[in-house]
This record gives C-alpha cells, structure tokens and sequence, in this order.
C-alpha cells in the first residue's frame, strides 16, 4: 500500500511539474505581447487624436499625420481581398471538390503549401519584375493590392480546402442524391456551411497583409506622400472613378518605418501611435475572425 | 386486380457486378423488385448490401475508380440505371434515399424539404404545398407546422430522419432507397420510421438495407439476404425467417455469425 502512495506522489510531482512548465512558456508569449501593447500605448497615446489621423506627413513631427497612410491601406486591403478572396476560394474549391487525386494534384498541393512559406520579399521582387516592369501597372496601388494578394493566395486556399474538409461527406451525398450538379452541391451547400471557416482564414490572411512591409517597399511604395488618391465617387457622370488604382501609395507600416529611422524622438513617438493604430486594426481584424467563427459554429454543428 | 399491380415489376438487377478499384464489391447479383412492395436487404457487415443499395442512384459514381457491369432495368421505361449512356444525375432525380445518419441540412426546416424541388425548378405556391404535403407524409408536419423557418438543427435525431424521408418524398421519387436509416434513432424513433416506411409502399417502390433482422421482419415484403458480395437467398419475408431454404441464410437469421 504504502508502495502505491510513494509511486502516486512521485507521478503528481511530475505533472504538477509539467503543468508549471506550461504555464511558463504560455505566459512567455502573452507577457511579451502584453508588454509590447503597454510599451506602444505608453509612447503614443499622448500623440494619438483625430489631427493624427486627419493629418498628411510633414516635416514637422506635431503637425504629422497618417491620412495619406491609413486610406492607403485600406486601398490596398481593398484590392488585396477582391482579386485574393474569389482567386483563393475558387481554388480551394477546385482542389478539394473537382480535381481527381493524381500526382498533378498532389504536386499542386504540396506547392501551394510551400508558397504559403515564401518569404514576403520575394513576392515583391516577383511583383517588381512582373506587375510593374513587365505588365506597366506602375508603383501603384493596384501593384501593391495585387502583390498582397499573391502573398496570402494561399492562405486562402489552405483555409478555404480546411472548412470544406470539415463538411461532413454524408451532407455531400445526401445534396447529390437529391439530383444536384457538382455547382448546386458548391453553391447552395459547401459554401455556406464552410463560410465560417473560409472568412475566419480570409481575415487572418488580412491580418498578416496589413502589416506587410517589405514587398511593398520592393515595388516601390512611397514614403512620404501628401495626397490622396481620386476618390472612388466623383461629383459629375458616370459617378463612380477607379482612377485610384492606378495612384501611387503610402501605407501604415512603411510610415512607421521611416518616422522609426528618422533620429528625432518625437518622430518615434509618431512611429508609436501609427502602430498602435495598425495593432488596433489587426486586432479589430482577428476579433471580427473570432465573432464570424463562433456565430457559424452556433448555428451548424456536426 | 391488386395482385395485378404487385405482381408488377418495378426494377430489375441482372447479372451486376460492381468494383471498387481492383476489388469486386457485388458478384453476378440477379434480383426483382416488384412495384409497391418494401424489399429489405439484409446480411453481415461488408457483404455489399449498402453497395447494391447505392447502385440504384449511382451515387458510386462521386468517386474514382467505381465500375459497374450487368443491367439494373428500370420500369416502364425500360431504362438501364448503371448504363454507360445513362444520366447519373437523372438517375438521382428518379430516386430518392435516406441515409444512415440524419443528414439535415444546416438550413430551415422548410428549405431542407424545399431544396429538391427547387432544384427541379418549382416554386411559389407549389413549392409551399408539396413542402406541406411531403411533411404530412412524413407525419412530421403537425411536430413543425409553426416552426418551418427554424432550423433543422433544432429537431430531435428521430424528426431529423423524418425530415429527410420528407425531403426524400418531395421529389416524387420512382423508388425510395433507405440505408440502415434508423441505426442511429432510439426504439420509439424506431418504431415511427418503420410505421413511416410501411405505409409508404402504396406510394413508391421501397428498398431497405438494414442489419436489424426484427427490422426486415417487421417492414419488409420480402428480403434478400447477402453474404460477401454475393445474393445468397430471396424469399417472402415470412418464409425467409420461418423456414430459410439456405443454410447459410439460416444460421445468419438464428445469430450463428454475422
């Protein structure tokens, strides 16, 4: 009896052991995030306020700003998810669905993963070469939102193939014994139970896009830029302008960037607050990730 | 003249042989399946009841490497269901089949009865009252008539299945194929489905495969039984479990393996 004990105490010890060690190395990440988050609060807080955002850059720290920045991303983001997301979900969707199991398919697979592993560099050198010097689309924002684009295809695709995988194959079968073609099945049953899954990766894809940095600088991206583009919406016919694609562009992490470098502290300060305005947005990002998966997962369940 | 029509044929299997890849799943299977009557078909796991079953609505045909050889006829028009010149899809708008598992779509009550037939192009009032009458078919209406827009998921496993023979009847199928369609209900789920499945043979041409041998007993006009791919004994279902002709059939019926 006594035996068992001495055996039982020493199996606790080691699991009590192994818990510690968890708890340890999970804190290491979230402690650094933490005091990351506290650090950026700490230096831009005081210099985040609609001037900030409502301001060009200049060669005043006080006086500037990330307009020119902020819409740049978002035209970016705009580009990036309209050309990425029906590219992407498309081919999810041929792979996991339509394509036969041969050793093409598998060759395409295992290549699409080793893209998603593809430093983000080279996608711009691809894009310096192919979308700027060869195609002629300029160091615009159609060139960026496209080279982001490139970059997280195959997240998309991954995450895309993931929620399909997660359809159930009797949902599949019993779509198809009703008489429906390989599209119905697609159109009116896997794409809207996997849309949780799908829109989760897509925005996770963003995430990562949105604090893309080198590809962008590779193609040609501007540092200091004190317009904006054309506005989307014009006053007079036919209303309604894509003149913006073809602008040249400025985006958050690259004004970071440069006011990073730049040896006079109050422009560190302003690199901090457009950080924090870049960690508010990714993080508003994941959150919506996060609500979309947990509303789909309350309604299907398999 | 109801002898006439039972003695009428509804489909017939002859000399089918079915692989999967390399390996043959139904061996020279030879079978009648008279109109409106239930035929089960039952026999241990893996010898190819659930295979036959899903020849009748080539749903083999999803997946790679899945060969047919032989003849299923179906009648009056006299179309052979697995040949090469025939439509798989018009195959599965001819048919219609339940599955094992409830699978309900994550949708509303009424869309899940509703998508077959829109699929078929129906819509507006129509569309509402084969909806109502498929489910009253199903003796499921009155249990969701004041909740058609809720989800499917927000019904019990045995109205789940209900849900789906519902969908099943919508399409006016020419035969009703069931596989193992109560193995995951309790018994008092059970006992509906099988009343469901007995009244329904004045409607449609029935075939169920099922490895409950009480289940063949209770439903069934008559069975065959199957052992490893191969059509063993076809018989009225009294005799089949009163007195089989085959030895084989006999020591699977009275739980000597299987």
């Amino acid at each position: 009896m006594s035996d068992f004990k001495r055996i039982i105490a020493k199996r606790k010890r080691q699991d009590l052991v192994f818990n510690l060690i968890g708890i340890l190395c999970t804190l290491v990440g979230i402690v650094t995030l933490g005091a990351l988050l506290v650090d950026l609060i700490a230096d831009g807080i005081a210099r985040l306020d609609p001037s900030f955002l409502t301001s060009f850059p200049s060669r005043f720290a006080e006086r500037a700003g990330i307009l020119s920045s902020w819409v740049g991303t978002l035209l970016i983001m705009i580009v990036t998810a309209f050309t990425a997301v029906p590219l992407g979900v498309a081919a999810g969707v041929y792979l996991e669905e339509y394509a036969g199991k041969n050793w093409l398919t598998n060759l395409i697979e295992i290549n699409i993963a080793n893209l998603a592993g593809v430093p983000s560099i080279i996608y711009g050198l691809m894009a310096l070469g192919l979308l700027v010097y060869k195609f002629r689309l300029g160091q615009s924002v159609l060139t960026g939102g496209l080279t982001l684009a490139f970059l997280i295809l195959p997240i998309v695709i991954v995450a895309t193939r993931e929620a399909l995988r997660t359809i159930p194959q009797g949902i599949r079968e019993s779509a198809y014994a009703l008489g429906s073609t390989k599209w119905q099945v697609v159109r009116h049953h896997l794409l809207p139970y996997s849309v949780g899954g799908t829109m989760t990766g897509i925005i996770i894809a963003l995430s990562r896009a949105i604090g893309e940095t080198a590809p962008l600088i590779t193609i040609g991206a501007l540092t200091f830029i004190a317009f904006l583009p054309p506005p989307p919406i014009q006053a007079s016919p036919p209303f309604l302008s894509a003149d913006w694609v073809w602008s040249p562009f400025s985006v958050l992490p690259i004004q970071m960037f440069n006011w990073v470098s730049r040896p006079d502290q109050e422009f560190v300060v302003n690199a901090a607050a457009a950080g924090l305005v870049l960690i508010i947005v990714t993080l508003s990002l994941n959150a919506v990730a996060i609500i979309i998966r947990y509303r789909v997962r309350k309604r299907i369940k398999w | 003249m109801k002898t006439a029509e039972t003695q009428q044929i509804k489909a017939e299997v002859a000399g089918l042989n079915f692989f999967y890849g390399r390996a043959q799943a139904l061996k020279n299977i030879n079978l009648l399946f008279p109109a409106h009557q239930v035929a089960a078909i039952i026999g241990p796991s893996g010898c190819g009841k659930s295979t036959l079953l899903r020849c009748f609505n080539r749903i083999h045909d999803l997946y790679p490497e899945t060969r047919y050889e032989g003849k299923i006829i179906l009648q009056p028009s006299g179309i052979n269901l697995i040949g090469p010149e025939t439509d798989p899809l018009e195959m599965r708008m001819r048919m219609s089949m339940v599955f094992q598992k409830p699978n309900a779509f994550p949708k509303s009550i009424f869309e899940n009865v509703a998508f077959g037939l829109r699929l078929r192009g129906v819509r507006g009032r129509e569309l509402q009252e084969q909806v109502e009458k498929s489910l009253r078919l199903a003796a499921l209406w009155d249990e969701v008539k004041d909740r058609l827009k809720q989800s499917a998921y927000t019904l019990s496993g045995g109205q789940q299945q209900r849900l789906c023979i519902a969908r099943a009847l919508a399409t006016e199928p020419e035969m009703l194929l069931f596989d193992e369609p109560t193995s995951a209900l309790d018994p008092i789920a059970t006992a509906k489905i099988e009343d469901l499945i007995f009244e329904l043979k004045s409607r449609v041409t029935v075939i169920i495969v099922t490895h409950n041998m009480q289940q063949a007993a209770r439903v069934s006009d008559f069975t065959a039984f199957m052992y490893l791919g191969e059509l063993i004994e076809v018989s009225p279902t009294k005799k089949m479990f009163e007195n089989p002709s085959n030895k084989l059939t006999e020591d699977y019926i009275t739980g000597h393996f299987g």
